[in-house]
């Protein structure tokens, strides 16, 4: 630093401007502040946090207090309260899954104020070449190699439309709008092309050995882990996660930086810990009926839980990322600080569509393979709902990967709810929609919290 | 400084050879632009615009509403290219075509309407588009250590925590964080536009003592003002723009109130004779 150094400055003055300043900060300590950002203690975090809420800013609490809401309800209202059964319960994963990645990678275009409606259409494509692919009747890729080209063809067509929408200034929303006809279009092409015509299937049971690379892709979804390997891992990752945490914490706190006291740092490390094991004591009981044993952690939950880390890591700890929340929160702010608002712009959608990719091909495998009849407009206002459910703002600038997950899981329990209540398509509609209703209240009402707040 | 970009600077070395433009001061200024002209499509905002902008002084720049003071600042910025006229950077011819260019030489701008933005916290701001990394993620650590050295350097001691979002900032605490972010990078000059527009009088003396510490510690400042308690509380030379021309520029110690002013409403004489030259031609 060559500004330590602040020569020229007669004491006199000094004085005087020390006076000016306490003035102000009496002043300014009416303006609303993360509060937790000030607590010292465990107890002013909890005072802080409940501060918070109240100002209107209130993180993932709504979400998680409406998923425990729902979950009572659909315990209690449930025939034999079979919701909260452990079979249920993984079928509930498995069912969000689609819906938690579609959240994720909606939340990437949410994030700038844009907005991406072919994501559901554009997700199948990548699903439906994954699928052609690797039929051993066709040209039979090895598996990941097909997933691999599946999802850089999502990132070209979202590089493709993120390139109309930045270079040729076109609104997303109407770009979006003629992808989510044209890869309509494209994905039914893409159906009629294969050995299957219209209808191409992943092996999903006794699979000989040229269909293994089709089985693969099943197994995305219904392969399970061996319960003694999920014990392990979930070992392993509770200990590389909590210790780089307590470490990074303790460092920060050592050398005077902003960091939670250490007894939040534990409670955080122990509600992860707690969930891994809920979530594997749910896994690893036997769901099977009758004789056939079927126990695990399905895959696909660990690869949503990698997906989700990833995605966090790209969104908070790297450049790419702090320029998409710059450009969500004012782009001509980020033009001048020397951000290319467009490059990041193209990415982000690019970003969106290869992340749908990986929603399209955990939708086959859930499906054992793809049909004519996937709802790409379904799909779309799934993820929105999802994200806008979670968290993330519709206006920009505000948003977490978390979010999508979160808000998946909401759309999930209640397509799951109201299936074991044997009610129909049409009430599922009606409930996602009160809920995504009252979502978007919520971020409307704690935006204005938070103008009104910054201006008093 | 630790900070990776200072690499690509280029290396500042001893005042350049005598500009070739008649000069009022010995000393070479910092930045000496001669003749600039600037139009949108039809619209003339700069005409043949002189003006020297010396090392630790204040200079503000006032002049009515349109007067054009804010595309020149943008111009020295690098957010415009002037149609015309030559910059001059410690003597040396330079062309500035980006922000970027500007930032290299150590020119840093605050923007009348602060180009922070809202949702990120003080310290993503203040290293907005120059972020530290370490192995490919950022250093938050060390941003948030210079960004704190910055801010008690400077005495900015009302934000309570470097972490709160820009939005939860008073318009005084959100100067004085776009004025820190501007002085962070080992900047020689720095361009305030308005910088009190908004403000109230405390959060405008607070802002002003900011403004003369910067002075003190030797960096080039230009201040643009409409407010003319403000100007002569700090000035130390004064520039008067009317319809896109420098009219006056003299030592704060020459001008007062009632001229200034006239100086902004009518151009003054030299603009009046100027423009009776033209006329009679
Ligand atoms: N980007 C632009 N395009 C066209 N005209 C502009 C632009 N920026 C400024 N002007 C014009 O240039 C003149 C000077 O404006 P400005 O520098 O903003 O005045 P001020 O001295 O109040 O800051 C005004 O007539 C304004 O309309
Ligand atoms: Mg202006």
């Amino acid at each position: 630093m060559t500004l330590d150094t602040d020569p020229g400055v007669a004491p006199q003055e000094e004085k005087l401007e020390m006076a000016a300043d306490l003035t102000a900060a009496k002043e300014v300590a009416a303006t609303d502040i993360p509060p937790e950002l000030v607590a010292q203690s465990f107890g002013g975090y909890l005072r802080a946090w409940m501060a918070r809420i109240r100002s209107g800013d209130s993180g993932v609490l709504p979400v998680l207090l409406g998923l425990i809401g729902i979950t009572i309800v659909f315990e209690i209202i449930s025939p034999n309260n079979v919701f909260l059964n452990t079979g249920n319960l993984v079928n509930l994963f498995q069912q969000s899954a689609v819906f938690m990645v579609l959240g994720m990678a909606e939340i990437f275009v949410l994030l700038l104020g844009e907005i991406d409606l072919s994501v559901g259409y554009v997700g199948a494509v990548g699903g439906a070449i994954a699928i052609q692919l690797v039929q051993p009747v066709t040209i039979n890729l090895p598996w990941w190699l097909a997933i691999a080209f599946a999802l850089v063809v999502c990132a070209l067509i979202g590089a493709g439309m993120g390139f109309l929408i930045t270079r040729l200034r076109l609104p997303s929303f109407v770009v979006t709008l003629a992808g989510y006809l044209i890869f309509n279009g494209v994905l039914l092409i893409i159906l009629l092309l294969g050995p299957f015509s219209g209808y191409p299937t992943l092996c999903t049971s006794s699979c000989s050995g040229a269909q293994n690379n089709s089985h693969i892709i099943y197994q995305l979804m219904w392969g399970t882990i061996d319960p003694t390997v999920s014990w392990i891992g979930l070992a392993v990752i509770v200990a590389l996660f909590g210790g780089s945490m307590w470490w990074r914490d303790s460092k920060r706190r050592r050398s005077g930086l902003v960091a939670p006291p250490p007894s939040l740092t534990f409670l955080k490390i122990a509600l992860i810990a707690v969930i891994g094991v809920v979530l594997l004591l749910i896994c690893n009981a036997n769901r099977g009926r009758g004789v056939v044993q079927v126990v695990g952690v399905p895959w696909v939950i660990p690869i949503v839980l990698a997906l989700l880390v990833v995605w966090m890591v790209l969104l908070e700890r790297t450049r790419f990322g702090r320029y998409v929340y710059a450009v969500g929160g004012n782009p001509e702010a980020a033009r001048r600080a020397g951000v290319n608002v467009n490059r990041v712009r193209t990415l982000a959608f690019a970003l969106c569509s290869a992340t749908a990719g990986i929603a399209g091909l955990l939708y086959a495998a859930n499906q054992g393979g793809l049909s004519n009849n996937v709802n790409g407009g379904q799909l779309v206002l799934y993820a929105v709902a999802a994200a806008v459910i979670g968290g993330t703002s519709l206006f920009g600038g505000r948003g977490r990967a978390l979010h999508g997950v979160l808000g998946g899981l909401v759309i999930g329990a209640i397509y799951n709810g109201l299936y074991l209540l044997g009610l129909a398509a049409q009430y599922q509609f009606i409930a996602t929609g009160i809920v995504l209703l009252v979502a978007v209240t919520v971020d409307a009402l704690s935006r204005r919290g938070a103008a009104t707040g910054a201006r008093a | 400084m630790s900070n990776g970009d200072d690499g690509s600077r280029p290396a500042q070395g001893a005042p350049g050879p005598p500009s070739p433009a008649p000069t009022a001061s010995s000393a070479t200024p910092l930045l000496r632009l001669r003749g600039i002209e600037k139009h949108f499509g039809a619209v003339q905002a700069l005409y043949g615009v002189n003006l020297d902008l010396p090392a630790g002084a204040i200079t503000c720049l006032v002049g009515d509403n349109g007067a054009g003071k804010s595309v020149l600042t943008r111009t020295i910025s690098g957010i415009h290219q002037p149609d015309k006229g030559e910059v001059f950077w410690e003597g040396r011819p330079v062309h500035i075509r980006s922000p970027r260019d500007a930032s290299r030489l150590g020119i840093e701008t605050v923007y009348q309407d602060l180009a922070l933005a809202d949702n990120l916290d003080i310290v993503q701001n203040m290293f907005l588009g120059r972020e530290r990394t370490r192995r490919g993620l950022l250093d938050e650590d060390s941003m948030e250590h210079t960004a704190k050295e910055t801010l008690a350097s400077l005495r900015v001691t009302t934000v309570r925590s470097i972490r709160q979002p820009v939005v939860s900032l008073s318009g005084g605490q959100r100067q004085s964080v776009a004025v820190a972010k501007a002085v962070m990078w080992n900047s020689k000059l720095v361009l305030l536009d308005e910088p009190t527009a908004a403000l109230g009088v405390v959060q405008t003396a607070q802002v002003l003592a900011l403004v003369r510490r910067l002075r003190d510690r030797g960096l080039g400042v230009m201040m643009i003002s409409h407010n003319l308690n403000d100007v002569f509380e700090v000035a130390d030379r004064i520039a008067v723009m009317y319809l896109g021309r420098i009219v006056a520029e003299k030592p704060a110690s020459e001008l007062d109130r009632q001229t200034t002013v006239q100086y902004m409403t009518t151009g003054g004489e030299l603009y009046i004779a100027e423009r009776q030259a033209a006329l009679g031609a």
